[in-house]
């Protein structure tokens, strides 16, 4: 099919293949947590199921990107039935397909169940995960095939785009997204519309869009699963933003580890081409435009905008000192809006729905949805998409389900290595940019680490500068000698060679190493430790003093002498006759945790 | 209302003050005399080189109306800005950046090669650093030593990039640049190979700009003194153009000062036993080379010519053009050939045996090391040069020696190989050579006297100049390109088929020998060069004799024993052949 005008879109819309052209649909996850859990086996296997019961006319398979739910992957959903299985494995298959595909009886035991509760969930739309979020960037995730262009046409796929170029001059489509209050989904937050504005402003025939799509943060991977699960907005939303800014190309960053997201990307490309939604003369208008990938080799720092341009102009990934901004002097020295996946996928449907109803949701400077990733201590791991104002509570113990064992949440690390924690007083605090700014903490590209009552934070942070230690570019001496300085220290702490001054050394360093470095990555390298000593000095306080505990010890009250403790002791340190209080010889203990694990009435002092 | 436009009023430590926009606030201090500390921060204003990479941090100020601290080097000043330069906040922060570069530093300055001459050690005494506050690791790389001419210690790498500066941008050689992350992060070659292992040329300017010890020239005093205190060695030193002009800013002269009866006397109180000079041996060159390209015009051959007296140059031809090599002239460089007839005429004469004699030349370039040990320039086994070292290196012998260079009389070089005409005195500039080739080539081709020596249209010192020179019928098209960069385009264009030059004179160093990687650090500030090539100028106007073919003992030295110019001997000893390099 080629698309040369609004109405070949229309026409090609109404024969595309649908889901209510089969009796059943079959989803099964194939977005990467997934894969990894062998999800693409899976779909072989119901293919060949179907092949095999000659029922391919009525059931049509479909390799969808992420669910969201990735704690409970791999994920099958069967549509018009609304049945979600969670974690099936490749020997539950024949019986899907022999039950509920043939038989149209449900498998009960792939149902979920949610924690401490005895009802099986048949719908995603009754679990307590999804009930609270709202999908606008994930709305097609997990709903379509995303190396089938069709299936986004369906979905209204690139009527956007012809919108744009039917009814809007370029600086209609700016306004509408300024308007919509979109702002920067990357870290920054700074309003869209506005720095496509700014872009369009400069003169110049030669300018460029870029995709970031260098997603770094340990532990994050929101733009990931929106270019696994539908890379068509993505490519669609750039167009837009071409058409706004004046602009003809379009280049998508991608580190090359992201191997799902990049293949499904170069397809997406390749159909949007043939189909002519990428080319000269889009839906027969003046407008052309091309993207091209380029592929970079995973360093944190190339997420910065101006250190993505170098690394893309072929250069070695160093950031340059800003003024001049991309919007003024960007790739190959013209005009670039550089804007993150998460950002581009909003805009198809900010376009379609309105400015209007994307600025209803939200806060009151924070508008439309965010997309969090779920990790560390909590039951549900995976990825949210929440309005903004949401609070953390909300997140965590609604959506994540609070902790796997039910203990204690003392804080969440967001932002990544260049956020800070908010600590278990602030969870009631609505999310938005300027809400995580005023704790000491940003919206970052969305990463959530939860942490529980037996997270040490001093660990943690010297967790966070090793990793921008490690992926500073070296070109400043705060960043680069500074951030290593404060991991020393950090480590001599740990290692309880530290002495109390050592705290005003750390902290002084920090701000010195936020006040002077070059990039963004600098500026924000010392916030995890900031953050932690100022919500946790007695953490701090303890290893500097040297009074922290880091054995285990036993309560001769509680004990009750079972020796269990002593006999799963790997180091033979724990002592006591049977029915006695045993105790630790703390010289020996190595610390392992395996007499807590054991004690069946909670004796054990943890350190 | 346009003028106004233009300017941008701000305060600095509440002095107001108008500038052009586009200023820097380092820059705009400067006007009011208000002094902030620079470390990475370079600028060679007379060469369109100004090394901005903001990476240093120990010169950031405070902008009073955002409270942040920004580095003066690099940020543009806008209407309204208030800078407070000597806030706590802004003092601590380059005190601190500055300790931290310190922590990372072997701190090894007593036996350091840049010792009193070091831009991190003159910083951290105006710092007045007296403990380093956040010790720890420190950087651990093997020294480079492979090269001829450099010698590279990345242990004391300050990741300025200066180097990165002048190699890449200035040079377009691009065999440095930044390697690994984080804390490992340094300056270094791709794959950290050895500088003998990539198209590096030697040129130094590197090495001209490091602020610290990281780059120096490789160190040949050792066997200088090794050579002059064997009883069974001769040993021989010559002297190059630009040295003279710039060793007195080792001891204390103002630059520009010519010492060249100095240098002959402080290097006769070294002991050694022949002091040449090599501007003999530019003259010499100027016969060669003119003969040749008399020959190359009016007999058809390939045009241009490019001058070849320049190592880094000829370098950087093998790796980058190796598809030109027949455009550089075949003559060697002067003190190649001064060096081979050392070792032949004037052993000859004197009756030594040619495997007894050493020849050191003393050399404003890093370059000319490599050089000497070119497998090309050597006569039946023997090295024309056997030991170079640098204006630097000279200047430390003297002291070494305990000679007080200001005190030392006059004496004049040594008679056999020492005469030399004012043409060989420009040999050290930019546009000197040409100049010189055109006074002989002017009087080669019409036969008739030149009256006018000063070809000032072939002067100046931007990067690429042109000019028209009549010879009688001929208007020979003149070219000079000075910085590997600006080389780079007139190869390109003689590649592309588009030059329409005869000759075209290169130097790799901006200046030419007289901003060599060899001479006393100029420390960014670029007059101390122009300085230099006035001295030269002026030395060869005050010379009696201005065309190379005037002088009395080369004519000597054809007659008893070259033969003729170009001639069978001649060629045998003083030209020499090219090689294909890779480009790395």
């Amino acid at each position: 099919m080629r698309i040369n005008n609004y109405n070949d879109l229309v026409e090609w819309k109404k024969v595309c293949p649908r889901k209510t052209d089969y009796k059943i649909n079959v989803l099964v996850c194939n977005g990467t947590s997934c894969l990894s859990s062998d999800s693409e086996m899976l779909a072989k296997l119901l293919e060949k199921e179907m092949i095999e019961r000659n029922l391919k006319a009525d059931i049509r398979i479909i390799k969808t990107g992420c669910f969201g739910f990735c704690g409970q992957g791999p994920i099958i959903k069967i549509e018009p039935d609304d049945v979600t299985y969670v974690q099936v494995k490749v020997e539950d298959i024949s019986e899907i397909v022999e039950s509920h595909l043939v038989n149209r009886i449900v498998v009960n035991r792939l149902l979920y169940k949610e924690p401490n509760q005895k009802e099986l969930v048949e719908q995603s739309s009754g679990m307590k995960f999804y009930k609270k979020q709202m999908r606008i960037a994930l709305r097609n995730c997990g709903e379509i095939d995303p190396e089938n262009i069709e299936d986004y046409i369906v979905n209204n796929g690139y009527f956007a785009l012809a919108k744009v170029l039917q009814e809007y001059t370029p600086d209609e489509v700016i306004k509408i997204i300024k308007d919509s209050g979109l702002r920067g989904r990357g870290g920054g937050g700074f309003n869209t519309g506005l720095k496509w504005e700014l872009t369009r402003k400069v003169p110049g025939k030669e300018k460029y869009i870029v995709c970031n799509a260098d997603e770094g943060d340990p532990g994050a991977f929101m733009d990931r699963s929106i270019l696994e699960g539908d890379p068509h907005s993505v490519l669609e939303a750039m167009m837009i933003a071409g058409y706004a800014i004046g602009s003809n190309q379009g280049l998508i960053y991608i580190r090359a580890e992201y191997g799902v997201a990049t293949d499904r990307l170069y397809k997406a490309i390749s159909d949007a081409k043939e189909a002519g939604l990428i080319g000269k003369n889009i839906f027969g208008t003046e407008f052309s435009f091309d993207i091209n990938i380029k592929l970079g080799a995973g360093a944190f720092v190339c997420g910065e905008e101006t250190a993505l341009i170098r690394s893309m102009e072929g250069f070695r990934g160093e950031p340059n000192k800003k003024p001049p901004f991309p919007s003024v002097q960007g790739f190959r020295g013209k005009p670039t809006s550089v804007n993150n996946v998460e950002t581009f996928a909003n805009v198809p449907a900010i376009i379609l729905n309105g400015s209007k109803w994307f600025s209803s949701i939200g806060t009151e400077k924070s508008k439309g949805t965010k997309v969090f990733a779920l990790a560390g201590q909590i039951r549900n791991n995976g990825l949210v998409e929440v309005p903004m104002g949401t609070t953390f509570r909300e997140i965590i113990y609604d959506i994540g389900g609070g902790h796997p064992q039910g203990k204690e949440i003392k804080a969440i690390q967001i932002g990544g290595p260049s956020g800070g924690v908010i600590t278990k007083d602030f969870f009631d605090t609505k999310i938005d940019y300027e809400s995580l700014l005023g704790m000491g903490a940003m919206m970052g590209s969305g990463g959530m680490i939860i942490m529980d009552e037996d997270s040490d934070m001093v660990k943690i942070a010297k967790f966070y500068l090793e990793f921008t230690q490690d992926e500073s570019c070296g070109k400043c001496t705060p960043c680069r000698i500074g951030t290593k300085r404060m991991y020393e220290i950090l480590e001599n702490l740990v290692n309880m060679k530290g002495k109390p001054e050592d705290l005003d050394r750390l902290r002084y360093l920090g701000e010195n190493i936020k006040n002077t470095s070059l990039c963004g990555l600098g500026q924000t390298a010392p916030n995890p430790v900031l953050s932690t000593m100022k919500h946790f000095r007695e953490e701090y306080e303890a290893y500097a003093y040297r009074t922290k505990k880091t054995t285990y010890s036993i309560d001769p009250k509680l004990c009750i002498g079972c020796t269990k403790c002593a006999r799963n002791c790997p180091v033979d340190c724990i002592e006591g006759k049977v029915k006695e209080p045993h105790y630790i010889d703390e010289s020996k203990c190595i610390a392992c945790g395996a007499c807590y694990e054991a004690c069946p009435v909670h004796a054990i002092i943890k350190p | 209302m346009k003028l106004i436009d233009k300017m941008v009023q701000l305060k600095i430590n509440d002095i107001s003050i108008n500038v052009e926009r586009g200023t820097t606030v380092l820059d705009a201090a400067k006007k009011i005399g208000v002094h902030i500390p620079t470390l990475c921060h370079l600028n060679l204003e007379d060469f369109g080189v100004v090394n901005k990479s903001a990476s240093c941090r120990v010169c950031v100020v405070e902008d009073e109306n955002t409270g942040k601290l920004i580095p003066s080097c690099a940020q543009e000043v806008y209407d309204g800005m208030r800078i407070q330069t000597d806030t706590l906040k802004a003092v601590m922060g380059r005190r601190t950046n500055l300790e931290l570069l310190l922590s990372n530093h072997p701190n090894e300055c007593l036996t350091c090669v840049k010792n009193l001459d070091c831009e991190l050690q003159t910083l951290a005494h105006e710092l007045n650093i007296k403990e380093i506050h956040y010790q720890g690791e420190k950087m651990s790389h093997p020294i480079d030593v492979t090269s001829f001419g450099i010698t590279k210690d990345t242990n004391k790498c300050i990741m300025c990039k200066r180097c990165v500066t002048m190699c890449d941008d200035i040079q377009t050689v691009g065999v440095l640049g930044g390697l690994k992350r984080g804390f490992d992060a340094v300056v270094a070659t791709a794959f950290h190979l050895d500088l003998n292992q990539t198209s590096c040329t030697y040129c130094g300017q590197c090495v001209s700009v490091c602020p610290t010890g990281a780059l120096a020239e490789t160190n040949d005093s050792p066997k200088v003194w090794r050579a002059l205190n064997d009883p069974t060695k001769h040993v021989i030193v010559q002297v190059a153009p630009a040295v003279r002009a710039a060793i007195g800013e080792e001891f204390g002269y103002e630059p520009g000062k010519i010492l060249t009866g100095q240098v002959v006397s402080g290097l006769r109180r070294l002991g050694f036993h022949q002091i040449f000079d090599t501007n003999f041996a530019a003259d010499l060159t100027i016969i060669e080379e003119a003969t040749e390209l008399v020959d190359r015009i009016q007999n058809n051959k390939t045009l241009p010519m490019l001058t070849s007296c320049c190592p880094a140059w000829v370098q950087f031809i093998e790796h980058q053009f190796p598809d030109l090599l027949d455009v550089p002239s075949s003559c060697k460089s002067p003190h190649e050939m001064l060096g081979v007839l050392a070792k032949t005429y004037y052993a000859q004469v004197n009756n030594l045996d040619s495997k007894n004699i050493v020849m050191v030349s003393i050399m404003p370039c890093t370059a000319k090391k490599a050089e000497a040990a070119r497998g090309e320039l050597n006569k039946d086994g023997l090295s024309d040069v056997d030991y170079v070292i640098t204006t630097r290196e000279l200047a430390r012998m003297f002291k070494e020696a305990s000679i007080d260079f200001t005190k030392l009389p006059n004496d004049e070089f040594d008679n056999l190989l020492g005469e030399s005409t004012g043409a060989a005195a420009i040999f050290g500039t930019t546009g000197g050579v040409i100049e010189a080739a055109t006074r002989t080539a002017y009087e080669m081709i019409t036969g008739r006297e030149l009256k006018e020596v000063d070809f000032k249209q072939l002067r100046g010192i931007e990067g690429i100049r042109e000019a028209k020179v009549k010879l009688g019928d001929l208007e020979l098209n003149i070219g000079i390109a000075h910085g590997l960069g600006n080389a780079r385009k007139l190869l390109q264009d003689i590649r592309d088929g588009k030059s329409h030059f005869h000759a075209i004179e290169i130097m790799a160093c901006p200046g030419g020998c007289i901003g060599g990687g060899g001479q006393p650090y100029h420390h960014g500030h670029t007059d101390i060069l122009l300085k230099r090539q006035k001295a030269l100028y002026d030395l060869d106007a005050s010379m009696p004799r201005r065309k190379s073919h005037e002088n009395e003992m080369l004519i000597k030295l054809y007659d008893d024993f070259l033969g003729k110019p170009g001639g069978h001997l001649a060629h045998d000893l003083l030209h020499t052949t090219y090689s294909a390099k890779e480009r790395i």
